[in-house]
């Protein structure tokens, strides 16, 4: 398989580089280890846009941040993607917060991110009623925002396949050598050739650089715990921090675009890169600071709590260009929060640094920027639903009762790509609900092995050996 | 496609199809329809293959198929409309029904009574914030059985089941019978939820081990379960004591955590509900704050025996047929409730103008024995009932004369020592 370039992770960096590649005449490939796009940070984080202010000025991330934000809009909009830039607040409880609410207010400024109010405690509590009467000072930031990451990810990785693009996933890249114009990739055992690779494999990015000789960073793994609320307990409308640490941007209360609400991340450094498992000590920090931002959170209401794992990297910054040890290696590696948020300018930034470096680029007179959402039947009215189901009776069939996913947005799904019980979770939210998929699970395995023409036994929750079931009675 | 039906039936399970029978029964020219949401009727029944059913009911044992059988059978010849894979999205406050169905499309009822009989969902794992790892393996109870029972499959091998509740200890016995190994059963209370027979049959007879005060601490395995630790816990504060945790290898952890009643269609409608049971405030005949909206079996509060839902049920079914037969009048309430040991009743509310025999069935919130119940009007103590042992495993009922309700009623253990 010969391409012109080969991206390395299909997290939302990696996606949103190969949905702006597509524009052009290119062959692309897009590759992942894992069974499915968005399987790294980009599955679980705090799904939200920032504004940009804290950032250090000047920096990669700075830029990129801003810059994500602006065209956050467009990207959805065109994507199909849910955002909403319902503001975000800084909270301080006393003189030392108030100190670094000023600071990040004067670094925002620099950074350029408009929309941003200093104000007392008791003006942000008539924003946002659920803060804590403890607040003395916060800073609002009408740019920050809340989105998907699952969904943007997905979304730009269909768009771009759309366009043209290759998925190539289930292939964990285990060497990469230079041969003429050309690198030669093994992924999965099969060797790919590209003139170009794009790194974008988050925390694995340091390895996956190594292999073409480029050691100049490191990679750690960050994990954040997340706890996430039934929506009926949902009291904040504004993503909510405390001050921030050195190990981040603190804990968050935040509703989301699915209505739920969360309390997270922890900040813990790692040495396993793919722990994300969740502890006694993080559910324990989330529930004190949680309740420090926002009193009245009901905690007796998580579905379900999570970790995910962002890429920290050791130079302290975004890592975007090309490689020193390898030129046909482009960096997008170490970019851990604000991520999702930098996503679509870090593309645009791949794109441009690839013409820079000698990629001829041709725009497609047929680039398709628009990709449609799987119909949603819970948020149709009663016209809408009618009409879809006289088209398709499968959309009449809810499978999923907590979230009200019809058969029909999971048929599409798997015709879309989700090969999983937890593929067809995120691209639909069947199982996602309160009784986290308890009742919907064994019809979704049904539909699954249906449509995939797969048996049951060979299902898996999200690919390799997480398989469902061990056999079938009598057999086992 | 629009409907106007007399009664409407939310749910085919115990519940559902006891009520619609009782309430065609007792209000023959009247039409009813039961929405289930399942490609057939009997709810959770037809998945409980074991035996055990219906011997206070029918004075014999039955399979859960059995025992929906009997009652599914009764439908033929009384005109009892059904519509199954149709699930209702929306109850109005003024019994207006929203379902959908591939078969219908979205139907619109009109319903001059409705019966909530929507039953009840199996806590998770997120509900407990269990620590660890999220890989294949993990189940509830109910989701296994399913999955055993219904489709013919093993979810796994070697199994350790948290809690302590009817259908985990049933599915401790399946499994093993199925050739599975279950390592341990541990429930985090001093007492088990689930009930005695059940200990006894599923649990002793197959040399599985119950640890009581015992939770599970973290799960292992990346892609699949490798292993599930438990440490013992602190009585007192229910957290785990260091030093105590013992890992299983295995492949499976089963949850048997509890049921909550799904009372969102409930409480959409803006009907007022009781934080204990998570089901509806009812009175005698269970009918909620509507007039004309009645709930019963396990979506009013989680039962123990089917028996008793289908006894409910045929209170529901009879109060609705008089409701839209138009003789139930706007009625006065004494309170109903309980305290000191005592959790919650069913029905929380008795009328002024209820006669005979009022039965308050009621939980109490630890193990009690012996145990005292004194049932208050006012300051006065109108009833006493010792028993030799109230679990909160165990509903307890009894039966109170309706002219000895003369005010507010209260239910509380004498003296009450928890064991």
């Amino acid at each position: 398989m010969q391409f012109d370039v080969a991206i390395v992770g299909a997290g939302v960096v990696g996606c949103a580089i190969a949905r702006q590649l597509s524009r052009y005449d290119l062959r692309i490939a897009l590759i992942d280890a894992a069974e499915d796009v968005a399987m790294g940070a980009s599955r679980a984080n705090s799904a939200i846009v920032h504004a940009g202010y804290d950032c250090p000025p000047g920096s990669v991330e700075a830029r990129m941040n801003v810059l994500g934000n602006a065209l956050y809009r467009q990207w959805a909009d065109e994507l199909d993607v849910p955002f909403k830039r319902c503001g975000s607040f800084v909270i301080g409880f006393g003189p030392e917060d108030e100190k670094v609410l000023s600071d990040l207010y004067d670094r925002g400024v620099k950074n350029g991110v408009p929309g941003m109010t200093l104000m007392p405690g008791c003006e942000a509590r008539a924003m946002e009623p659920a803060l804590s009467k403890d607040v003395t000072m916060a800073l609002f930031a009408a740019t920050g925002g809340i989105t998907c990451p699952y969904q943007m990810t997905i979304a730009c990785a269909e768009n771009a396949r759309e366009n043209g693009a290759q998925w190539l996933l289930d292939r964990p890249v285990t060497a990469m050598r230079r041969k003429g114009d050309f690198v030669v990739i093994t992924a999965g055992g099969e060797d790919i050739e590209a003139r170009y690779v794009v790194n974008a494999a988050g925390v694995f990015s340091d390895e996956i650089s190594r292999m073409l000789g480029d050691d100049s960073f490191t990679v750690r793994p960050r994990k954040g715990e997340y706890m996430l609320l039934d929506r009926k307990s949902t009291c904040v409308e504004t993503v909510i921090f405390q001050t921030p640490s050195k190990l981040g941007k603190g804990i968050l209360v935040a509703p989301t675009v699915d209505g739920n609400m969360f309390a997270g991340p922890t900040a813990v450094d790692m040495t396993d890169k793919l722990d994300t498992s969740v502890t006694p000590e993080g559910i324990a920090q989330l529930t004190a600071m949680s309740k420090k931002s926002v009193p009245g959170i009901d905690l007796r209401s998580v579905i379900t709590s999570f970790a995910g794992v962002r890429a920290q990297p050791s130079t302290g910054d975004f890592i975007i260009g090309v490689s020193k040890a390898e030129p046909r290696l482009i960096q997008a590696a170490g970019i851990c929060s604000p991520g999702l948020t930098s996503a679509p300018a870090i593309a645009g930034e791949i794109a441009r640094i690839l013409r820079m470096n000698g990629l001829e680029m041709k725009e497609k007179a047929d680039f398709n920027p628009y990709r449609k959402a799987i119909p949603e039947f819970r948020h149709m009215n009663n016209q809408e639903r009618a009409a879809l189901i006289e088209k398709d009776p499968r959309y009449g069939r809810i499978v999923c009762r907590c979230e009200t996913i019809t058969e029909g947005e999971i048929v599409e799904a798997i015709h879309r790509g989700a090969r999983s019980l937890d593929g067809v979770k995120r691209r639909t939210r069947a199982g996602m609900g309160r009784c986290q998929g308890g009742f919907c699970s064994p019809r979704v395995m049904e539909i699954l092995s249906r449509e995939l023409n797969v048996p049951m036994t060979g299902l898996t929750k999200f690919g390799g050996n997480s398989k469902l079931l061990v056999g079938k009675l009598k057999e086992v | 496609m629009k409907e106007i039906i007399d009664i409407a039936v939310i749910g085919g399970g115990p519940a559902g199809l006891a009520a619609a029978l009782e309430a065609r029964k007792n209000a023959p020219d009247k039409s009813v329809l039961i929405i289930e949401r399942d490609k057939e009727l009997g709810g959770i029944l037809q998945q409980c293959i074991h035996n055990g059913f219906g011997l206070h009911f029918f004075g014999e044992e039955l399979t859960g198929p059995e025992y929906a059988g009997r009652f599914i059978a009764q439908l033929e010849g009384t005109g009892i409309e059904v519509m199954t894979d149709t699930m209702v999205l929306e109850l109005s406050n003024d019994r207006r029904i929203l379902a959908v169905s591939a078969k219908h499309g979205l139907v619109e009822i009109e319903a001059g009574a409705v019966i909530l009989a929507m039953g009840c969902r199996e806590r998770t794992r997120g509900a407990l914030n269990i620590p660890g790892t999220r890989p294949a393996g993990v189940y509830t109870a109910g989701c296994a059985q399913r999955l055993v029972n219904m489709e013919g499959f093993m979810p796994g091998r070697r199994v350790v089941i948290l809690g302590s509740g009817d259908i985990g200890l049933i599915m401790a016995r399946r499994m093993t019978w199925e050739g599975a190994k279950v390592e341990v059963v541990a429930e985090i209370m001093p007492y088990s939820s689930g009930l005695n027979r059940n200990i006894v049959q599923c649990l002793v007879d197959n040399g599985i081990p119950l640890k009581f005060n015992h939770t599970v601490t973290n799960i292992l395995g990346r892609e699949r379960v490798e292993g599930v630790t438990i440490a013992e816990v602190d009585p007192a504060t229910r957290q785990p004591i260091p030093g105590t945790e013992i890992t299983y290898e295995c492949d499976t952890l089963l949850l048997s955590v509890g049921l909550i009643p799904e009372n969102e269609l409930t409480q959409a409608a803006g009907i007022e509900l009781d934080r204990v049971t998570s089901g509806a405030v009812v009175d005698e005949n269970r009918q909620t704050s509507i007039p004309g909206v009645f709930a019963c079996g396990n979506v009013l509060h989680v039962h123990d025996l089917v028996d008793n839902v289908s006894a409910e049920a045929m209170l529901a079914g009879r109060a609705a047929a008089t409701y839209v037969s138009g003789q139930a009048q706007a009625a006065e309430y004494r309170s109903v409730s309980g305290r000191n040991g005592v959790r919650y009743t069913v029905p929380q509310r008795v009328s002024k103008s209820a006669e005979g025999k009022q039965d308050i069935y009621f939980r109490v919130g630890s193990a009690y024995r012996p145990a005292t119940l004194l049932v208050k009007c006012g300051d006065e103590t109108i009833l006493t009932r010792k028993k030799q042992i109230m679990t909160p495993g165990e509903m307890e009922k009894i039966s109170i004369d309706a002219a000895k309700i003369t005010g507010d009623i209260t239910l509380e253990i004498e003296e009450a020592k928890a064991q």
